[in-house]
C-alpha cells in the first residue's frame, strides 16, 4: 500500500452512496405524522400590510395551523447579525436583519408573510391561496444610484437614507501617486450577479420527541453548529436537547450559510408547538426570491501608472446592492474592496464603498463572494492601460506581479476575517507563464489572422486572480481508532459536495497508515461533533483539514505509545503501516490497530492516572489569518460576429492552492467553479422590473449553463505551500468562478476587435443581445 | 409548486373525449404530453378543474405518408416519433430539423405535435414550420369536424381558433413540389431552449435554376408565428444571389413584430431575423438543387 495519501487522485469515498441513491438528503426524511409547511410570500417589492384574513385558510380541511407575525408573540425577533463588521476607522454601518414573518411592511418580493401547516404540501398551498392580504403598494427602491438621491423612498423608514454601510480603506498615499503618474486611466464598470441555484433548494424538517425531550432538525445549512446553538437559545432549550443534522446537501455555494432564514426559525418552533414533525422544502419558485443572492456593484475606478506601465496607485469608489436586509455585514463588499488589488504590487490604494439597501432579495456571499467584482475591475483596468501604453496585455501584468521574494506581502487593509490583508505566500510569474504557454499565446496572433481570413472571429483572453481562503475562526476534528481497526473522523462543518469524506480521510490515513477507504467521516451532525463554524470561504480543506491532521498526529502518538508498551520496545523501533504496528525488521511481530484500540480500552486493570482511554484525540485549528491562493485563466473563443454567439474553443486554468490534497477533487472544484463563472459571465441574469418584480424566476428563463455549454478544460497546477498551516494547503472552492467575467470581456473584445472600434466591454453579464447592443449603439 | 385540485378523466375513444370536453367546457383541458400544461398547473397559472387525458385514446397518433408525398400526423404523435419517422423525414425534412431544436429528447418523448400547436406559444418552432409548409388542421368536436389552414389557426399568444369543445385531431401537410428545399434555422441561448429567433424557409426552383416559389415564417417574431410573404415574393424569379437575399432579409425584418424577452431585445431579434433568414434561404436553395 502507498504510504503517502495526501496528493493522491483518489475517487471519492462518498460516491457509491451518492450515485446509487443511498445518501440521505433533507427531503428523504419521512416521519410518521409529518406535516407540511407552505408560505404566503409578498408579491410586492415594497408595501404596507393593511390586513391579513386567514379565516378561510384555517377552515380548509387538512389545515393544522396558520401563523402571522402577530401570532409569534415574543418569538418574533429580527435575525442575528451573523458577521459583525471589522473595526475599520470612521466607517458607517447600519444593521437591519431579516424577520421571521413580515410585520407592517414587506420589503422584497418573496418575503414570507404567513405560514401555513397542513397534512400535505398540496393542501398547504391550497390554503395559501385562501388567505387575503390587503397591501398598500409603496414605491420601491430598486436602482443603486436612485437609492442615494435625497427624495428616494427608504427601505427602512427609521433610517435617514438607504445607506447600509459607508467604508473607506487606504494604503499608501494615492494623491501623491496620482501626482507623479505618467498615465491615468478612468473607467466605470457594472457587474451584476445571479443566484446560485444549487441543484437542491433549501429544506428543513423538525421533529420534537416529547419522550426524549429532544428536538431533531434536518437542515440544508452549511453551518449546523451555529443553527443548533441559535435554535436552542431561541426555543429556550438546552444545547443537548437540540440536534441539527446537515446530511448530504446538493450544493451550497454560500447562500445556505445564511442564518437564520425565516423558515429555519419557524419550522422547528411549529414542530414543538404542534408536537408533530414538520417539513418544508423550498420549491424553485420560492428559491428565486427567498434564498439570498449576490449582485449589482457599480465601480468608478482610476489607475495611476508610470511610463513603463508599473502601477503607482488605484482609486476606486463603488456602490453595492445589499438587498432589503444585511445580516451578513460587510463580507461581500470587503471581499470586492480587498480582492481588487489582485496579485499585483499596488503601492497606493484609496477605496470607498457604500452598501445600499434596496427592495430586492437579500445579498449574502455566493461562490466568489464579491471577489469577482474586484478582479473584474482590476483586470479590465489593466487591459485599458495596456492599450493606452501600447503594451502587450500579458506584459503589463507581468510587470506588476508581486515578486516571489516579497512574501508575506502586506496590503495594509483589513480583510473580511478582521485580519490584516496579507498574502502568506505566492509565486505568480510561473502561473502566468504556464497559462500563456498552455493556451498558445505566442502563436495566437497568427492563428487569429488565419481564421479571420476564413471569415471567423477568434479571440483570446488571459487574466490573473487571487482568492482569499482558509479564514478563521476555527474548526475541530475528533479521530478515533475503533476495535475493528477502522478509523472514524468527526467534524462540525457541513458538506455540500466538496469531497470531504475523501480529502479529510486522506489527511487522517496519511498519519495512521490505514486505507483511505477505512476512514469513516461524519460531518454536520451536532450529536457527533458540535464545535466549529461551517463550510464557507474556501476553508474546509485548510481549517478542518488542519484540525484533522492535528487529531491524527495525536492518535498516531497514542498508537505508537500503546504498541511500544505492548512490545516492550522503543517507539522509534516501530513501523505503523497497513493498519498495524510492527517492529522494524521483524514484520511477523505485528499488532493490528484494532487490537491496540482494545488494549487502550481495557476491561481489567486501570487506565493510568493522567492518561485517557482509547486511541482517540480531538484537535482544533484556528489560522492566524487567511491563506491566499492564486491563478490564471486563459481561453480562446470564437464568436459569430453577426449573431454574437460565442463558442469556447480552448480553456486553461493554472491554479496554485499550495499543497494539493486530492488532485481529482481539486479539478472537480475548479471545473464546477468555471461552470458557474461561465453562467455568471454569459448566461445568468436576474431581470427585475422597475417596481421590483423578478421577471425570470424559473429555470426556463434564468439560464444555467448545461454540460454542452461548459468546455473541457486543461487544469494545471503550481504548488506554493502556505506557511500558515501544517498541511501547507490553501482553499480552492471559489477560484474557478472568480476570473471568468474578466476573461470573457477580454476575449470578446479581442475577437471582435472592439477597442479599435472605440468600444469596450465594461459590464457583466454579457448576453448576445446585450453584446449586440453594445456593438450597435444606434440599433 | 403543487397543482390545485382537479378531476382526471381518461377516455379511451375520441367520441368519449369530445363528449367530456363538451360537458365540462371552460373548466376542462385536454392533457396531451403534459410538457406545457403540467408546469403551468404546478405554477398555478392554469387551474383546470377537469383534465381530459388523451393518452389512452386509440388512433390519435398515426403518422402516414401519402402516395403523393403528403403527410398526415395524428395530434397525439409524440414529437420524438415524428422526428424519427423515416417517411416523414423524407417527405418533409424540415420537421425533423426543427423538432431537433424543440426542447430536449426527454421532453420530445412525451410532448405531442397536437399539444405543441394547440398550446400556440409564439416562441415555439412548429407553428412557424406549419405556416411555411401550408399545413391544414383537422378539428373535431361532438358537433362534427372542420378543417382550418395554419394561417387561420394561430390567433395570438396561447390563443387558437379552437372552440371550447374542439380538439385538434390531425395535421395535414401537402406534398413539397419537386426541386424544393427546406431549412430551419434558429438562434437560442442554449441547446433545446426556446429560440430568440427562428426561421423556416421553403424554396422551389425550376429546371433552369430560377426560383419559382418561397414560403418564409418565423417564431419569436410577434404574437403568433409570423409569415413573411413580401420577403418570399421578392425572391421569386431570382437566383437567390447575395444581393437578392439581402433584399429579402430587409423585407422580412419589416414584416415581423418581435416583442422582446428577458433574453433578447426587439432590435436584436429583428437583426437576428435578417441574419438567419438569409442563411436559411441559402441553405434551402442549396438543398433544392
Ligand atoms: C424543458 C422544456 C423545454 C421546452 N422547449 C421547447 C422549445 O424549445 N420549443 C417548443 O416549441 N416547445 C418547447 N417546450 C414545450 C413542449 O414542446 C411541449 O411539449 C409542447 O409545447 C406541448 O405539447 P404537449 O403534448 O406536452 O401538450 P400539453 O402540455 O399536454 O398541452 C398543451 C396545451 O394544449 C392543449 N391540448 C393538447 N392537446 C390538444 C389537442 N389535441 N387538442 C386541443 N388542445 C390540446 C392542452 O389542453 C394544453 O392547454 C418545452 C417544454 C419543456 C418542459
Amino acid at each position: 500500500m502507498e504510504t503517502r495519501q495526501i496528493g493522491r487522485p483518489l475517487t471519492r469515498n462518498e460516491d457509491p452512496r451518492l450515485l446509487t441513491g443511498r445518501a440521505l438528503f433533507v427531503d428523504d426524511v419521512e416521519l410518521p405524522g409529518m406535516l407540511h409547511a407552505a408560505f404566503l410570500r409578498s408579491p410586492h417589492a415594497r408595501a404596507a400590510i393593511r390586513s391579513i384574513d386567514t379565516d378561510a385558510a384555517k377552515a380548509r380541511a387538512g389545515v393544522v395551523a396558520v401563523i402571522t407575525a402577530e401570532d409569534l408573540g415574543e418569538y418574533w425577533q429580527p435575525g442575528p447579525l451573523l458577521v459583525p463588521p471589522p473595526p475599520i476607522k470612521g466607517m458607517v454601518f447600519r444593521q437591519r436583519c431579516q424577520v421571521p414573518l413580515a410585520k407592517g411592511e414587506v420589503r422584497h418580493v418573496g418575503e414570507p408573510v404567513v405560514m401555513v401547516v397542513a397534512e400535505s404540501r398540496y393542501v398547504a398551498e391550497d390554503a395559501v391561496g385562501d388567505i387575503v392580504v390587503e397591501y398598500e403598494p409603496l414605491p420601491p427602491v430598486i436602482g443603486l444610484e436612485a437609492a442615494l438621491s435625497s427624495d428616494s423612498p427608504r427601505v427602512h423608514a427609521d433610517l435617514p437614507d438607504n445607506i447600509a454601510a459607508d467604508v473607506h480603506q487606504a494604503k499608501g498615499d494615492y494623491a501623491a501617486a496620482r501626482a507623479k503618474a505618467a498615465h491615468l486611466i478612468r473607467r466605470r464598470f457594472t457587474y451584476d450577479r445571479g443566484a446560485s441555484n444549487p441543484m437542491e433548494t433549501r429544506g428543513i424538517v423538525a421533529q420534537w420527541d416529547h419522550k426524549a425531550e429532544k428536538l431533531t432538525v434536518w437542515d440544508t445549512t452549511q453551518a449546523p453548529v451555529f443553527i443548533r446553538n441559535g435554535l436552542a437559545a431561541m426555543l429556550g432549550l438546552s444545547e443537548r436537547q437540540v440536534r441539527v443534522v446537515a446530511p448530504f446537501i446538493g450544493g451550497g455555494f454560500g447562500p445556505k450559510m445564511m442564518m437564520f432564514y425565516p423558515e429555519e426559525v419557524l419550522v422547528p418552533w411549529m414542530a414543538l408547538r404542534l408536537d408533530r414533525p414538520v417539513k418544508w422544502i423550498e420549491d424553485r419558485l420560492e428559491h428565486f426570491t427567498a434564498t439570498t443572492q449576490e449582485r449589482s456593484q457599480v465601480h468608478d475606478c482610476e489607475l495611476a501608472l508610470d511610463a513603463r506601465g508599473k502601477i503607482l496607485g488605484v482609486r476606486d469608489d463603488f456602490l453595492m446592492d445589499t438587498g432589503a436586509y444585511n445580516p451578513y455585514g460587510l463580507t461581500v463588499p470587503l471581499n470586492s474592496q480587498c480582492t481588487l488589488l489582485n496579485c499585483y504590487d499596488v503601492p497606493a490604494y484609496d477605496s470607498r464603498f457604500r452598501a445600499i439597501y434596496t427592495n430586492r432579495t437579500l445579498v449574502t456571499p455566493y461562490r466568489g463572494a464579491g471577489r469577482q467584482h474586484g478582479i473584474f475591475v482590476m483586470e479590465r483596468m489593466l487591459d485599458a492601460a495596456a492599450r493606452e501604453l501600447g503594451l502587450d496585455r500579458a506584459e503589463i501584468r507581468r510587470r506588476n506581479l508581486i515578486p516571489a521574494d516579497a512574501f508575506p506581502y502586506h496590503n495594509e487593509l483589513i480583510y473580511q476575517d478582521f485580519a490584516p490583508l496579507t498574502y502568506d505566500s505566492g509565486n505568480y510569474a510561473p502561473i502566468l507563464d504556464k497559462a500563456l504557454h498552455a493556451i498558445g499565446y505566442a502563436e495566437f496572433a497568427a492563428e487569429k489572422a488565419k481564421a479571420r481570413a476564413e471569415g471567423r472571429h477568434l479571440g483570446l483572453g488571459v487574466v490573473c486572480y487571487v482568492e482569499g481562503t482558509g479564514i478563521g475562526p476555527y474548526e475541530g476534528a475528533k479521530v478515533r481508532v475503533q476495535a475493528s481497526g477502522k478509523v472514524t473522523l468527526a467534524t462540525g462543518v457541513g458538506t455540500q459536495g466538496q469531497g470531504h469524506f475523501t480529502s479529510f480521510a486522506q489527511v487522517v490515513a496519511e498519519q495512521l497508515g490505514v486505507d483511505v477507504r477505512d476512514v469513516e467521516v461524519t460531518t454536520g451532525d451536532t450529536d457527533v461533533f458540535d464545535w466549529g463554524a461551517g463550510t464557507f470561504a474556501s476553508r474546509g480543506a485548510v481549517v478542518t483539514g488542519s484540525a484533522a491532521h492535528g487529531a491524527a498526529v495525536e492518535v498516531r502518538t497514542k498508537i505508537l505509545k500503546t504498541a511500544a508498551e505492548h512490545f516492550e520496545c522503543a517507539e522509534a523501533d516501530l513501523v505503523l503501516a497497513d493498519g498495524a504496528v510492527s517492529i522494524a525488521g521483524v514484520p511477523e511481530n505485528r499488532i493490528t490497530l484494532g487490537e491496540l484500540a482494545r488494549l487502550a480500552n481495557p476491561m481489567r486493570g486501570a487506565v493510568k492516572p493522567g492518561t485517557v482511554p482509547g486511541l482517540e484525540a480531538t484537535s482544533y485549528f484556528g489560522p492566524q489569518m487567511g491563506a491566499t491562493a492564486a491563478g490564471a485563466h486563459a481561453m480562446v473563443i470564437e464568436i459569430d460576429a453577426q449573431t454574437m454567439r460565442p463558442t469556447i474553443l480552448r480553456y486553461v486554468v493554472v491554479h496554485d492552492c499550495g499543497t494539493v490534497l486530492n488532485p481529482l477533487i481539486l479539478s472537480g472544484q475548479i471545473q464546477g467553479g468555471v461552470a458557474q463563472g461561465i453562467g455568471n459571465a454569459f448566461f445568468e441574469e436576474l431581470v427585475w422590473t422597475d417596481d421590483g418584480q423578478l421577471l425570470n424566476a424559473s429555470l426556463a428563463d434564468y439560464l444555467l449553463p448545461t454540460a454542452l455549454d461548459v468546455p473541457r478544460m486543461d487544469v494545471l497546477h503550481t504548488e506554493t505551500p502556505s506557511p500558515l498551516n501544517p498541511l501547507g494547503t490553501k482553499g480552492a472552492g471559489e477560484g474557478g468562478a472568480i476570473p471568468v467575467g474578466a476573461l470573457f470581456a477580454q476575449a470578446i473584445e479581442d475577437a471582435l476587435d472592439l477597442p479599435a472600434r472605440g468600444i469596450e466591454v465594461s459590464e457583466i453579464p454579457l448576453s448576445p443581445s446585450r453584446l449586440w447592443e453594445i456593438c450597435n449603439p444606434s440599433g | 409548486m403543487k397543482p390545485a385540485p382537479f378531476d382526471w378523466h381518461a377516455p379511451e375513444s375520441v367520441a368519449e373525449a369530445l363528449a367530456l370536453k363538451a360537458r365540462h367546457g371552460e373548466d376542462a383541458r385536454f392533457l396531451a404530453g403534459g410538457q406545457s400544461l403540467v408546469p403551468a398547473m404546478n405554477f398555478r397559472i392554469a387551474q383546470p378543474a377537469v383534465l381530459v387525458d388523451l393518452n389512452r385514446v386509440a388512433g390519435l397518433d398515426a403518422i402516414a405518408v401519402g402516395a403523393d408525398g403528403s403527410l398526415t400526423i395524428g395530434a397525439m404523435a409524440r414529437n420524438a416519433a415524428i422526428e424519427r419517422h423515416a417517411g416523414a423525414v423524407k417527405s418533409h425534412p424540415i420537421l425533423a430539423e426543427a423538432l431537433h431544436e424543440v426542447a430536449h429528447p426527454q421532453v420530445r418523448n412525451r410532448g405531442t405535435l397536437g399539444g405543441n400547436l394547440s398550446h400556440a406559444d409564439p416562441a415555439s418552432e412548429m407553428p412557424a414550420v406549419m405556416l411555411a409548409l401550408a399545413a391544414r388542421f383537422l378539428i373535431r368536436s361532438a358537433r362534427g369536424e372542420r378543417q382550418v389552414a395554419a394561417a387561420e389557426f394561430f390567433l395570438g399568444p396561447l390563443t387558437t381558433a379552437l372552440e371550447l369543445d374542439e380538439m385538434l385531431a390531425e395535421i395535414r401537410l401537402p406534398p413539397l413540389p419537386p426541386r424544393s428545399g427546406t431549412a430551419w434555422l434558429e438562434i437560442a441561448r442554449r441547446r433545446g431552449e426556446y429560440a430568440m429567433m427562428g426561421v423556416a424557409a421553403v424554396v422551389t426552383r425550376d429546371a433552369a435554376g430560377i426560383c419559382t416559389a418561397v414560403r418564409l415564417a418565423c417564431c419569436s417574431a410577434g404574437p403568433t408565428p409570423m409569415a413573411a410573404p413580401k420577403a418570399a415574393a421578392s425572391l421569386v424569379g431570382t437566383k437567390l444571389t447575395d444581393a437578392d437575399l439581402a433584399q429579402a432579409a430587409a423585407l422580412l425584418k419589416q414584416e415581423i413584430a418581435p416583442t422582446g424577452s428577458v433574453q433578447a431585445s426587439p432590435a436584436y431579434q429583428r437583426h437576428l431575423a435578417g441574419v438567419i433568414a438569409a442563411r436559411a434561404l441559402a441553405t434551402a436553395w442549396e438543398r433544392a438543387a
